[in-house]
């Protein structure tokens, strides 16, 4: 945990142009024991937005959220949810959330669970015209516990949109689920933020941000890595992944990062092609030459260990 | 209020899908009674109210420290409650509602306790006293279900479990529940007054019979309701769901 990893931010926080500040953390610090999650992070989401945090396990993107909406509290700093501590139940009337492990009340029925939730709030969706939008109004009478992966976390969200929230906050919405649901979802999301809602999403498809989001966060290690738009980060993160199969290869230039998985030689480099040349003229014996796109992810993190 | 009644009746819908959970609930203080009550107080129906009265606050022990104990902390222990931890609500919703599902669940479990009392005991009890039993119970249980709050929001289901299995019998056995009144064992009588459930039972002794309470027992029994309550919400506060080292 080293602040040096701050190197590639770009932009700490969205500039101020007059939108109401929906959420923020400043300063947010969360230890779990001896572990650090969240380092100093400074992070604010504005009114409109559709935000997508990407990372890899253990980058810190769920205690974020988490501590955004109150389920855990900071060990240092603070953070404010529609302007209040997000710890007070009124501060909490204008969001929905899905967390990552998907939660259904198990002996209630799917029908029950969105009136349930739909209690809390003072003007809820149709909890009927809600069912049909997710696909679930076949299961409105069975058992919670009795859906498929697929359909819990689709009554997930479905719970996350019924109290007509202002913004909604999803860790990984759309784990688990097949092609179909996933686009279902998405057209979701797209038409609740063109009506003026605010997203805050955790992905680890790149393909979900680039489909879904404005405004990219990366984080790695506790710390935003990168706060950008979707082609900023995109170019900033331009990274290749060129991986052979080889017994030892010289010092090459341009390799960001080498490691060896088996058999397999990967090197994470800027210029695959300047690379593979220098490659081939030292003569070296390799097979199984591969190029491949880095994801976002791979992207910082090699830049970020770098 | 109104949301605390609508999680209240969620909780119930819940406990009634699975049936056999109130059944057992219900269990073991009429078995309490069957065994021994009954043989005990053939002829004596003063010893019979008494005794059954003592039963009926083991019963609110049983039904406040399991139900709550496990059931608190088995819900902590599913992805369902982080989840309603992010709704509009604070724990005056959730403790209502607790509280009102574990009161309506008590009193399913006293219903065995007193129709076997009077129709196989000579115990007796004026239609107003049986009113008055009625809110006894109510403010009686009272230290158990913050007790069982407070275990449910501390430990883990496993852990709660033994907490409660390993307290409520000696509780019971401490207080002078499981004895005559008045004919405890000498250590027995010296402990009790300190033992929450002891001004409970006197509390019901009072209202079902001839019985001078002892104003150490009722002191206690305020202050350990009180102190459970506090570390109940203390323990709530201080939940963040399950946690794992």
């Amino acid at each position: 945990m080293t602040s040096n990893q701050t190197a590639v931010q770009t932009r700490p926080e969205t500039p101020d142009d007059g939108r109401e500040v929906i959420a923020r953390a400043i300063g947010l610090t969360r230890r779990y024991g001896d572990t650090v999650a969240l380092n100093e992070v400074d992070f604010t989401v504005r009114e409109g937005e559709l935000i997508g945090l990407l990372g890899p396990n253990g980058a810190g993107k769920s205690t974020l959220l988490n501590t955004l909406v109150g389920l855990r509290k900071p060990s240092a700093g603070r953070v404010e949810l529609f302007g209040g501590d997000p710890a007070v139940p009124a501060n909490r009337l204008r969001l929905g959330m899905t967390l990552q492990e998907t939660g259904v009340p198990a002996t209630l029925k799917v029908a029950e669970a969105v009136d349930l939730v739909a209690a809390h709030y003072p003007d809820p969706e149709n909890r009927d015209e809600l069912l049909v939008r997710l696909g679930l109004e076949e299961f409105a009478k069975r058992q919670c516990g009795g859906l498929s992966g697929g359909q819990k976390r689709r009554l997930a969200l479905a719970l996350a949109f019924v109290g007509k929230p202002r913004l909604v906050v999803l860790d990984e919405p759309t784990t688990g689920l097949d092609v179909e649901s996933r686009r279902l979802l998405w057209d979701h999301i797209r038409n609740f933020h063109s009506q003026g809602g605010t997203v805050l999403l955790t992905t680890h498809y790149l393909e979900e941000v680039e489909a879904l989001a404005q405004r990219v966060v990366v984080m790695g290690n506790g710390e935003v890595l990168a706060d950008d738009t979707v082609e900023a980060v995109r170019g900033l993160a331009h990274v290749q992944r060129v991986s052979m199969v080889a017994e030892k290869l010289p010092e090459l230039p341009g390799v960001i990062s080498e490691e060896r998985i088996d058999k397999r030689i990967h090197l994470m480099t800027h210029d695959a092609d300047q690379l593979i040349r220098s490659l081939v003229r030292s003569d070296v014996a390799f097979s199984g030459l591969e190029v491949q796109q880095a994801t976002l992810e791979e992207a910082f993190l090699t830049i970020s260990r770098s | 209020m109104n949301l605390a009644l609508t999680h209240t009746r969620y909780q119930l819908l819940q406990l009634f899908r699975i049936p056999v959970a109130i059944l057992g609930a219900a269990f073991f203080p009429a078995a309490s009674l069957v065994f021994f009550v009954v043989p005990n107080t053939r002829d004596n129906p003063t010893g019979a109210t008494l005794a059954t009265a003592s039963m009926v606050v083991f019963a609110t022990m049983i039904s406040n420290l399991f139900g709550h104990g496990t059931g608190v902390s088995d819900d902590r222990a599913q992805p369902w409650d982080p989840y309603t931890r992010t709704l509009p609500m604070g724990p005056a919703v959730q403790f209502t509602s607790r509280i009102l599902t574990g009161v309506t669940m008590m009193m399913l479990s006293l219903i065995p306790v007193v129709i076997i009392a009077a129709l196989f005991t000579p115990a007796t009890i004026a239609p107003l006293d049986f009113v008055l039993a009625i809110f006894a119970v109510l403010i009686t249980s009272l230290p158990f279900t913050m007790m069982g709050l407070s275990i449910g929001y501390l430990m883990s289901t496993k852990a709660a479990l033994a907490v409660v299995q390993l307290i409520f019998l000696p509780m019971a056995f401490a207080a002078g529940l499981l004895s005559t009144p008045g004919e405890e064992p000498g250590f027995i009588q010296t402990i009790a007054p300190f033992v929450p459930a002891r001004g409970a039972v006197e509390l019901m002794w009072a209202t079902v019979g001839d019985f001078d309470v002892n104003p150490v027992a009722i002191v206690s029994f305020v202050v350990w309701t009180l102190f459970f309550g506090a570390l109940a919400v203390f323990a709530y506060r201080r939940d963040e769901g399950r946690r794992f080292r």
